[in-house]
């Protein structure tokens, strides 16, 4: 594609570090968050307040909470769209073992399980027979949620242990939820693990030249692996914290989540074919997508407008510079 | 014949002839003509979807947006036939394909002009045109006692037997197989998706071949909301929720590439036949419709399967070993 030709071009010289800064997907990120967050406190006066901006933050950390690994496996070239599937289906699994009597530990456990097996699921049809991501995981997001359909029907599974309840609405100080201290931490965990690591190192690699990086001796196949299974291992947990926040399961649990997990990522300005990307850009634009949604809510604003927003703030915030670009190559 | 054989379709038709036997065996009235009619009927709006999605995804693109514009499309002329129900309904016919054709246009020029992948453009257009149906219709919904008898009925009137659906799907069909393999511009679909780099050399613009497959597939959507619409007679904004999918996963069983540039007409409406005789068939084998869901996303996957294992013939892959290893 044109796309990537123009990007191979060598400039004559590098951008100083201060312009690289201005210039950056993150600041343009920070700018519109920055700019949302003030609009939202004009207009409404019960924005600003500790214990409502705290609620806000569930708006967003369980999706986040999957558009960490997301952002990995789409810098590496991949995609999972049975994210939200997976959600459903670990929070069946441990609707099941709650009604079989086990505890709270074997229940989180069953979630996490259930999330990395069927992440592993996915690595496997993707890595070794080769198969395009997103086909298998459109069919797996079928495979999953059907499978929880088949098990629970129209049925609800509820009456989870009171010490369950802790991972979706406990705090953990003040007006930080275990929910919000969760999001910090695998912002962090997967920070260090793409920017700071030989393994992120290799999964940028992959983005950009799968072919050179198998010539350099990265193990394409098995990075990838890894990335699915993270992406399952990270659904489970937010199946853990969504599954305790809502106190049920339901199959139709988490719906439509991948897309708004993957609007997160993209308008965190990963790209979408790979390559490029930062962990930090993801973080601010969970932020975006949160207090949208938030602000929103506080002016009675239904969520389906507020959805019309999100949508158009994503081509927006991409569109922008590649039209600014457009202008001044006519320019000259 | 060997070559015939191997092919995609005939593949699909040893399958599903192999489905219908298998239920036959059990429960000879599936069979019967009539009720063949009938599951054909019921998936001629998936399957006329189908189509327009598969031009989207012979371009190297995707559009994710398909059931969004169906159902505000829909809603459009639902909306019209109740407040003003004098517009008589080919012209409403009408409109619901130019609304469509506009919104597939709008997701084709930010593809072309932009140079913003498919994936990402539609993914922002679907929340969009979702939340538009709320604006026009306030969260309402259009019941069938708000919408005339003759908007309703119009496709199910019967001609030579059938009705007028199944028409539409059969002429749907008929055009698509000559436009993309009788016409420069079908045959543009196959080489921009079969490879983008070669077809600006021999003068193709990439940009406005994806415009226009996404305008092809936009207008389709269109049509196929007025049909939606009319054929359950309700119309509100959750209408047909992930059914872009549902279209996806017809054109992959059918052997479409997903990386572009291969399929048929006749695969994806095999495709798209195969879904619709698995969620008519599973009511009758006494199977619950909550296992639909799970079966469809078995076949995607085995279909995908096939799909690689064909094309993977067709290069020489280098450091295989070296691959394996990794």
């Amino acid at each position: 594609m044109s796309e990537t030709v123009q990007n191979r071009i060598v400039p004559d010289r590098l951008d100083s570090k201060l312009s690289g800064i201005i210039k950056s997907w993150e600041t343009l990120l920070i700018v519109v968050a920055v700019t949302i967050f003030i609009i939202n406190s004009f207009a409404s006066p019960y924005f600003l307040d500790a214990y409502n901006l705290s609620d806000a933050t569930f708006y967003f950390t369980e999706k986040a909470l999957i558009a960490f690994p997301m952002a990995l496996l789409i810098i590496a070239g991949e995609i999972d769209l049975s994210v939200a599937s997976i959600v459903a289906l670990a929070s069946t699994a441990m609707g099941f073992t709650a009604s079989l009597g086990f505890g709270t530990g074997t229940m989180v456990a069953t979630g996490i399980v259930t999330g990395v097996a069927c992440g592993a699921f996915n690595g496997l049809l993707v890595t070794r027979f080769g198969l395009p991501s997103i086909v298998v995981t459109i069919g797996t997001m079928s495979l999953f949620r059907g499978i929880s359909f088949i098990a629970l029907g129209d049925q609800v599974y509820k009456g989870y242990p009171a010490s369950f309840a802790y991972f979706g609405q406990g705090y953990v100080y003040w007006v930080f939820s275990f929910e919000f201290a969760m999001f910090w931490a695998a912002a962090l965990v997967f920070g260090i693990l793409l920017h700071k690591t030989s393994f992120g190192r290799s999964v940028y690699a992959i983005g950009n030249n799968p072919v050179s990086s198998a010539f350099s001796g990265i193990r394409v196949a098995r990075v990838k692996f890894i990335l699915f299974m993270l992406t399952g291992l990270m659904s489970g947990l937010a199946s853990v914290l969504l599954t305790s926040r809502l106190g049920s399961t339901r199959p139709s649990i988490a719906y439509g989540y991948e897309l708004e997990a993957i609007t997160m990522v993209v308008l965190g300005g990963i790209s979408i074919l790979g390559g490029s990307g930062t962990i930090p850009g993801v973080l601010i634009a969970a932020f975006i997508m949160g207090l949208v949604t938030f602000g929103f809510g506080l002016l009675n604003v239904p969520g389906i407008v507020m959805s019309i927003f999100i949508g158009l703030l994503l081509i927006v915030v991409i569109a922008a510079p590649i039209v600014w670009k457009q202008f001044r190559a006519r320019r000259g | 014949m060997k070559l015939f054989m191997k092919s995609r379709e005939a593949q699909l038709v040893l399958a599903l002839l192999v489905l219908v036997a298998i239920i036959a065996f059990r429960f000879p009235r599936f069979i019967v003509p009539s009720n063949l009619a009938a599951i054909f009927n019921d998936t001629s709006i998936l399957i006329i979807l189908a189509l327009g999605q598969m031009t989207v995804i012979l371009s190297r693109c995707i559009d994710l947006s398909v059931a969004a514009n169906l159902a505000f499309s829909g809603m459009v002329v639902a909306l019209l036939n109740s407040w003003s129900p004098g517009i008589p309904v080919p012209l409403l016919v009408i409109v619901a394909i130019a609304v469509g054709t506009i919104l597939g246009a709008i997701n084709g020029l930010l593809v072309w002009k932009l140079d913003i992948p498919s994936i990402v453009v539609t993914l922002g257009t679907l929340t969009i045109y979702r939340g538009m149906i709320f604006v026009i219709s306030s969260g309402k919904w259009v019941n069938s006692g708000e919408m005339t008898e003759g908007f309703i009925q119009m496709q199910r009137a019967l001609f030579l037997g059938l009705p007028l659906l199944t028409w539409f799907a059969l002429i749907v069909i008929g055009v698509m197989a000559v436009l993309l393999v009788r016409t420069p511009l079908g045959r543009a679909f196959y080489a921009i998706g079969g490879n983008p780099t070669a077809s600006v050399y021999v003068g193709i613009n990439v940009g406005q071949t994806r415009f226009a497959a996404f305008t092809i597939c936009g207008a389709l959507a269109g049509f196929a909301g007025y049909l939606w619409v009319t054929r359950y007679a309700v119309a509100y904004v959750d209408l047909a929720p992930g059914f872009e999918l549902d279209v996806i996963a017809a054109c992959v069983i059918g052997g479409i590439s997903i990386a572009g540039g291969i399929g048929s007409v006749g695969g994806a409406v095999l495709g798209a036949l195969f879904l619709g005789i698995v969620k008519n068939a599973l009511p009758v084998v006494n199977i619950s419709p909550f296992w639909q869901m799970a079966i469809s996303g078995a076949v995607i996957i085995i279909a995908v399967s096939f799909n690689t294992r064909t094309e993977a013939k067709k290069g020489r892959i280098i450091l295989k070993a070296a691959e394996a290893k990794s």
